[in-house]
């Protein structure tokens, strides 16, 4: 994720602090991974360099921190760029999953046993983020919808090579 | 009690030459959320048949509370699944003719409850499951959620112990899906009823406490190879 432009789209809608930006990027996007303050005032510096945000004000107080950044026309312009642009799908061609299964048929080791640990790992966290959904507010159903998604396309792939492991096991060891 | 309220222990059952369980064993605990997954055709059906007393195992035994449900006459057991479990499924449960007051209604009344007393607590459980508003309607006249949500109310007004639920979100979009579940499992919490729910989707299986999977007839608990 580029913390920068999400920045830059969080001072939309006013000026803030460099504290009430990490306080709004944390609550928003950063629940699992909350910003360090190094990460804030790096980014913040980077966009101030580019001319992507400016110092809006700054008021006294303890620390240096604070300057009241807003988001220039420049700054707009690279949030609208960046929200218009799709992301590359990543295609998990190489995935540490499927080296596992191959080197497990390979050395003669149990890959069914493989796939069913998997399997369990991946639904002992499918269900601890359906329990956060219910407890959640719209923005956490959707964040955890979209991993449930994902790590259900995980099942289903190993749902499939359990059924495939014989033909898998010919192919490599053949 | 302490022990497992409802268990199945290396169960048999073929349909002609095709068998569907190869020694499946199960054991639910009073107000546990299990769900059975499986690939097509894996048994999990049969599985849930033989737990509910719909089907007969060839061999094994079913007990719920320590009684064994397969010695069971068929009245017994015809009671036992009316005034214990409580069924979802897929689709085409309920009665045509009736208003969904009236379908959810109906389990009581087959127990002798007055109309009165059991339409007022049908009311509740529609509402409940925030379908208040099709109370006066005829399944006909609903959609495949709100057709669903009356089933999972249905399913409720006796307050069973064990809800079966067969693929309960298989004909459902994911939205409407999610919706079901969340009622379904929400009140099976609130009322310490068990579930044993079906279903080969990942994100359903999701809401339940445990899953155990069914793969040519056997069972394997995941939580236990993990």
């Amino acid at each position: 994720m580029s913390i920068g432009q999400t920045f830059l789209g969080l001072l939309e809608a006013g000026p803030r602090h460099g504290y009430d930006l990490k306080r709004a990027y944390d609550d928003r996007f950063g629940r699992d991974r909350p910003l360090h303050y190094g990460q804030v005032y790096a980014t913040l510096s980077r966009l101030l360099k580019n001319g992507l945000v400016e110092v809006d004000g700054t008021e006294p107080g303890e620390g240096p921190e604070r300057k009241r950044y807003a988001v220039t026309d420049a700054g707009v312009t690279d949030v609208q760029r960046w929200l218009a642009s799709p992301e590359k799908p990543d295609p998990y061609l190489q995935s540490t999953l499927y080296t596992k299964v191959v080197l497990a048929l390979v050395t003669g080791r149990p890959a069914n046993d493989l796939l069913d640990t998997q399997r369990a790992e991946h639904l002992r966290l499918m269900r601890e983020l359906t329990r956060r959904k219910n407890d959640g507010d719209l923005a956490d159903q959707l964040v955890c919808d979209h991993a449930l998604f994902h790590l259900e396309a995980d099942l289903r792939w190993l749902e499939l090579t359990a059924a495939r492991l014989d033909d898998l096991r010919r192919a490599v060891t053949s | 009690m302490t022990g497992p309220l409802l268990v199945a222990d290396d169960l048999h059952r073929s349909f002609g030459p095709t068998p569907a369980l190869a020694g499946a064993s199960l054991s639910v605990a009073a107000g546990e959320i299990v769900s059975i997954m499986g690939p097509s055709g894996s048994g999990k059906s049969t599985l849930l048949h033989c737990l509910a007393g719909i089907v007969s195992p060839d061999s094994g035994r079913v007990a719920y509370q320590d009684r064994d449900v397969v010695a069971m006459s068929d009245r017994e057991r015809s009671a036992l699944r009316r005034s214990q479990f409580g069924f979802v499924f897929q689709f085409g449960q309920l009665v045509p003719e009736l208003t969904c007051l009236e379908n959810v209604a109906l389990p009581l009344r087959l127990e002798r409850v007055r109309r009165s007393e059991a339409e007022r607590r049908a009311k509740d459980w529609l509402d409940r499951l925030e379908v208040t508003e099709l109370a006066g309607k005829r399944p006909g006249e609903i959609s495949g959620g709100q057709g669903q949500r009356v089933a999972v109310a249905r399913a409720l007004v006796t307050a069973p112990r064990v809800i079966f639920a067969d693929e309960p979100t298989g004909a459902l979009d994911s939205l409407n899906g999610e919706r079901v579940m969340r009622l379904l499992t929400g009140a099976a919490r609130d009322t310490r009823a068990a579930v044993v729910l079906v279903t080969h989707e990942a994100r359903v299986a999701a809401y339940a406490d445990r899953e155990v999977v069914v793969r040519d007839g056997r069972t394997r608990d995941l939580a236990r190879t993990a």
